[in-house]
This record gives C-alpha cells, structure tokens and sequence, in this order.
C-alpha cells in the first residue's frame, strides 16, 4: 500500500545516464568511435587503389595529377599505351603463362599431397607435414634467394634463370595452398562417404576417382584460383628468378617502373592485374557456391574466403 | 575452418581402419604414401635443397683471385669466416649493417603493434557492432587479399607525391607540402597499410566465436563493459593476437619493396641488405649469411605459429 502512495513521488523511469562515465559505461549506446575507426580504414584501404585505376585514363603523363580522361594510356597511344608497348604486354602475357602452369602443377601435387597425409599416419607423414606448412609460413624472400642460389650455383645449367625457374618458385611457394584446403575439406566430409563406397564393392581406385574427387571438387576448385590469383600477385619469387628482360612479368615491371618514371600505363597495366585476380576469385566463389549448395554442404563460402 | 570438425574425424577414422578390414577392402601399404611422393621429392628438390646450397654458400670460401663465391658442398670442410665476415658488419668496425638492423626491429615493432591496435578495433567493431553492415564490411576487409601488394604500395607512392593528393588534402588545412617519400613514418604506415589485413582476419575469427553468453555472463556478474571486455574478450582473444602479430611480423623482415617504393637508403631495412646483397655479382655467400641469419630470427615465431595452428586446427 504504501509503495503505490509513495510512486507519484518518485515515478519509475529508466533515467538516463547523466555523467559521462555512465554514458561511458552504458553497453548499449552506439559505438561511434569503432564505427569511425572501421570506416575510416575501409577508405584509407581501398580509396587508393580506386584513385590508381581512375589515373590509368589519365590524359597526362602525371600519375598524381588529373589532367582529363583519356583512353590513351590503355591503346591509343602507339608507344606507351599497355596494348602497344611491346614490354608490357610480353609482360602481361609472361604473368598469364606462369599463372596457368603453376596452377597446373601445383594443384595436383598440393592435392595428391593432402589425400596421401590425411591416410597415412605415422612419424613421416608427420614429418612431411610439418615441411608443407613451414613452406607456408616461411617469408617469402627467403625462398626466393635461396631458390637463386640454388640455381646459380648448385643447378646451375640444369635449371637456367626465366621461366623454368620461376615457375619452380611459384609452386614451391604454392603448393601449400591447395594442399591446406584440400586437407580441411578432407578432415570436414570425413570416410564415411569412401567407406560406402568400399562396402559396396568399389576398389580403391574406384572409390578415390568416383566417390573422393567429386566431394573434394569444390576445395580443389577453390584452391586453384587462390593459386592462379597469387600467382599473378606474385612478386618477390619471380623477380628474383627473372632471366631476361623478357621473363619478368607484370608485377616486376611495374615494380621497376615505380621506381624510375612511371606512366599511368603502368596503372592500366596494374588494372588489368587486378581485374583478372578478381574475376578468377569471383567466378571460383560462384562456382564454390553453386557446387556446395547443390550438395547441401556445411562449409561456407566464407571459407573460401578466410583464405 | 576445420576446427572442431577435426578431433570427431579423428576419432572416426581410427575406428575405420578395423572396419575396412573386416570388409574386406585392404590399401597396400605403400598405396596412400605413394600420393605424397610428388610432393615430397618437390620440397626435398626445391625446399631442403635451396637451404643446403645457402648453408654451402656461408660457410664456403671465396675465390682469392677473382673473388667468386665458392659453396662448398661438403660439411666436414665447411669454415665459418665467410659467415664471421658478414656476421661482423653487424658489431664491428663500421657496422654498416647495424643501423638497418634496429632499423628493422623498430619499423617492425612499430608497425607491428599499430596493426595489432587499429586492426583490433576494427575486427571487434566487425565481429560484434557491425550489425546488418558485418558482410559486407568482411568483404571489403578481405578484398585487400586479392589486389597486389605492389599495386597498393605504387597507390600510395602516387598519393604522396609533392603534387598528389594528400600533399593537396593537408593543403585544405593550411599545411605545407610535404616530402613524405623517404620519411621513416611512411615506410611504417606502408608497412601498417600492406599488412594489417593480416592481422584484421585471425583477430576476427577469434572475436566473432566468443560466445555472447559469457560475456552476458561477465555483465550479471556486476562487470562494467570496460571489465567485460578487459577480463573476458581480451583473454579470449589472445591467440589471435599473437597468431596476428606473428603472421604480420613475419613478412615484414623480409619485406623491401615497400622501402623501395616509399622509403629512401636513408631508411633501408634488413629485406633491403639482402636485396642488395643478391644484386651485386660475386655476393652470394653475403646474401646466403644474411639469409640464415634472418631464418634464425624468423624461427622462434614460426615454430610458436605451426604449434598454434595445429593446436587449433588439427592439422597435424
């Protein structure tokens, strides 16, 4: 009874905080300083990048200053243009080349890999392993050079400098990718799909090309435009296994380029990277997507994604 | 991606290895190891063997008369004063390759731990307050993965020319051009700007399995959020920190090009003396010490990070 007489008193609200450390403490007000934090990134990361593909058409020869728009840059001008500078496009052509055969190789081998550790137990295995994923976190310039010292002295004339080299660089420094994901989508779908197999009579070779290829299809997918998406990103690996001028792809030229006088041909022909990563990545993610979906699978294409 | 998937597969797959032979279907024993022969004689090829020749470089000699390295393959003739040459630029005499050296450590440490900070908030923001924006914002925090290294370092280098537009946006406010080319703060924040990605995603991964009901939990208990997050996030989170700062660190040793585009020799880290080392004729054995010796820095890390992986992934 006297609570009742006593509420027109002292009306029951939720008052609101009136200090600032009540402001500070309430869980629930708007994280306005994160939300500046993780926004303002998002700009500081990806604004450049924008502002380098729109100085491709640039009018100017300035890489910094806007001087109109122009398709010059790309294929009218009959020197510098990407389309008709020789350099350039041997350059464009030599990243493509790499790009494919080290996915070609490293794929089947990184996969093969997965398949052999996930089955074999014991101390090699473990062994070879652990071997597959230092490669993995090993920075990378230390491949490099040691790969150059390799061929430079110990294989020298057996492995010469350009091509060959380079593309044993790249799926050195690959073939962990297919090998991680192949191996986490071994350990996810798990034998019970090989087991019937095997139950209903399928011999070992059977079950692995009938039953274990298709289920891991998707990985191997997936893991083959990582490779060739990495491949075209690659720098220091390739740089350091360059013969001739003519074996030095698209990142090395425009690394050099940047260092001396560059043209916004340069950003055309970064542009030109950019868009075939991306497009190898998006069509491997919508085929990931349609593939796993159809089958009903757990794994997301945010794994895809985390790597 | 496979964690938690991975101890149930375990346990499932011990119990096959009886079952398929009461079935019947039996594997030869060299039928699953013959898969991996491929990639075992590549590494063995391409992975151990680059390593021996590096070894046989720094501890090989040097041709007296034309001052051509000489490896020597064979361990038992292996001396140490190539190596003591190099290793000596780093405390004697002029110590040409001392000031790169702090350099390295205090670029690496810097850039290291502002990564760790604003890829922290981000990754938090991300994981927990983002909201319907969470997608799409893990999107564009990804999409740094698939644009080239070099291509966002070369963006920058064009921003911060005398006449870009950041000389151009500080303008606004009345400041000076500025060179910004060549100034150790802009070799950091390149660093900052190539790596953090790096750092954002693990640190994401962790923030976004902590399970809401503990920190629920931590907030009945009476914690404010400041305690919440001080005593149940950040602890929860620690392994992600350091896998971050492992995986970010790591790369940045060896990392040249980003001084090459947006530093000067003023400001020349340790990937720069090898660089330079593996551009001059007859300096292999140079480039092959410095490469060990980033290799015995780089270990500590890398064996604490492939022990954390497996731990959480079970890979092994």
């Amino acid at each position: 009874m006297s609570e009742t007489a006593l509420a027109p008193d002292r009306p029951i609200t939720v008052a609101p905080p009136r200090r600032a450390m009540g402001w500070f403490r309430n869980p629930w007000r708007k994280p306005r300083v994160l939300q500046f934090v993780t926004w303002g990134y998002l700009a500081w990361s990806i604004l450049p990048v924008v502002i380098a593909i729109v100085f491709s058409f640039n009018n100017g020869r300035s890489r910094s200053t806007w001087q109109g728009f122009s398709l010059r840059w790309w294929y009218q001008d009959p020197f510098d243009s990407v389309w008709n500078d020789i350099a350039l496009r041997s350059a464009m052509f030599q990243t493509f080349r790499l790009s494919v055969i080290t996915v070609v190789l490293a794929v089947p081998i990184g996969t093969a890999f997965a398949i052999g550790i996930d089955r074999w137990r014991g101390r090699p295995a473990s062994t070879a392993n652990f071997f597959m994923l230092f490669s993995f976190v090993m920075p990378e310039i230390i491949l490099g050079v040691s790969l150059l010292l390799l061929f430079s002295n110990l294989l020298e004339g057996a492995v010469r400098l350009g091509t060959s080299a380079q593309i044993i660089g790249l799926v050195t420094f690959q073939i962990s990718y297919p090998f991680i994901v192949v191996r986490a989508r071994l350990l996810s779908i798990g034998p019970e799909y090989e087991e019937a197999a095997m139950d209903l009579g399928a011999p070992p070779g059977q079950s692995l090309r009938r039953v274990l290829l298709p289920l891991l299809g998707p990985a191997i997918l997936a893991s083959a435009a990582l490779v060739f998406a990495d491949s075209v990103d690659n720098f220091v690996t390739v740089r350091y296994l360059s013969g001739p001028a003519s074996s030095e792809p698209l990142s090395v030229k425009i690394y050099s380029a940047a260092r001396a006088s560059p043209t916004p041909a340069v950003n055309a022909a970064a542009t030109i990277m950019l868009v075939s990563t991306l497009t190898v990545i998006g069509l491997a993610w919508f085929a990931y997507r349609r593939t796993t979906r159809r089958r009903g699978d757990a794994m997301s294409a945010a794994g895809l994604a985390e790597l | 991606m496979a964690s938690g998937t991975g101890a149930a597969t375990r346990r499932s797959r011990r119990g096959r290895s009886s079952e398929s032979a009461r079935s019947g279907v039996r594997y030869p024993g060299w039928y699953w190891p013959s898969f991996t022969l491929p990639g075992v004689l590549w590494l063995v090829l391409f992975f151990l063997l680059p390593f021996y020749v590096v070894v046989s470089l720094a501890f090989g000699t040097v041709d007296p008369l034309f001052r051509l390295p000489l490896p020597v393959y064979q361990p038992w003739w292996w001396s140490f004063d190539t190596f003591a040459t190099t290793l000596e630029k780093f405390y004697a005499g002029d110590r040409i390759y001392l000031d790169p050296l702090i350099r390295t450590l205090l670029y690496v440490g810097t850039a290291s731990l502002i990564c760790l900070v604003l890829g922290y908030a981000i990754a938090y923001y991300t994981a927990r307050r983002a909201g319907k924006w969470k997608g799409p914002i893990l999107v564009l925090l990804i999409s740094p993965f698939w644009i080239s290294y070099l291509m966002r370092i070369y963006a920058w280098q064009s921003l911060l020319q005398p006449d870009g537009y950041i000389n151009d946006a500080i303008g606004v406010f009345g400041v000076a051009s500025t060179v910004w080319i060549g100034e150790p703060i802009t070799v950091i924040l390149g660093l900052v700007y190539g790596y953090i990605p790096f750092m954002i995603l693990p640190l994401f991964g962790f923030l976004d399995r902590i399970d809401q009901n503990l920190l629920e939990a931590g907030r009945d208990l009476g914690a404010g959020s400041l305690q919440t997050f001080r005593r149940v996030t950040l602890p929860l989170s620690k392994p992600g920190i350091l896998a971050g700062l492992v995986i970010v660190s790591l790369p940045m040793f060896g990392d040249y090009y980003t001084n090459d585009l947006l530093g000067s020799t003023q400001t020349s880290i340790y990937g720069n003396l090898i660089d330079d080392a593996v551009g001059q004729a007859g300096q292999g054995p140079e480039a092959g010490s410095l490469v060990l010796i980033l290799i015995v820095i780089v270990m500590i890390p890398m064996l604490y990070y492939l022990r954390a992986t497996r731990r959480s992934t079970g890979m092994t």
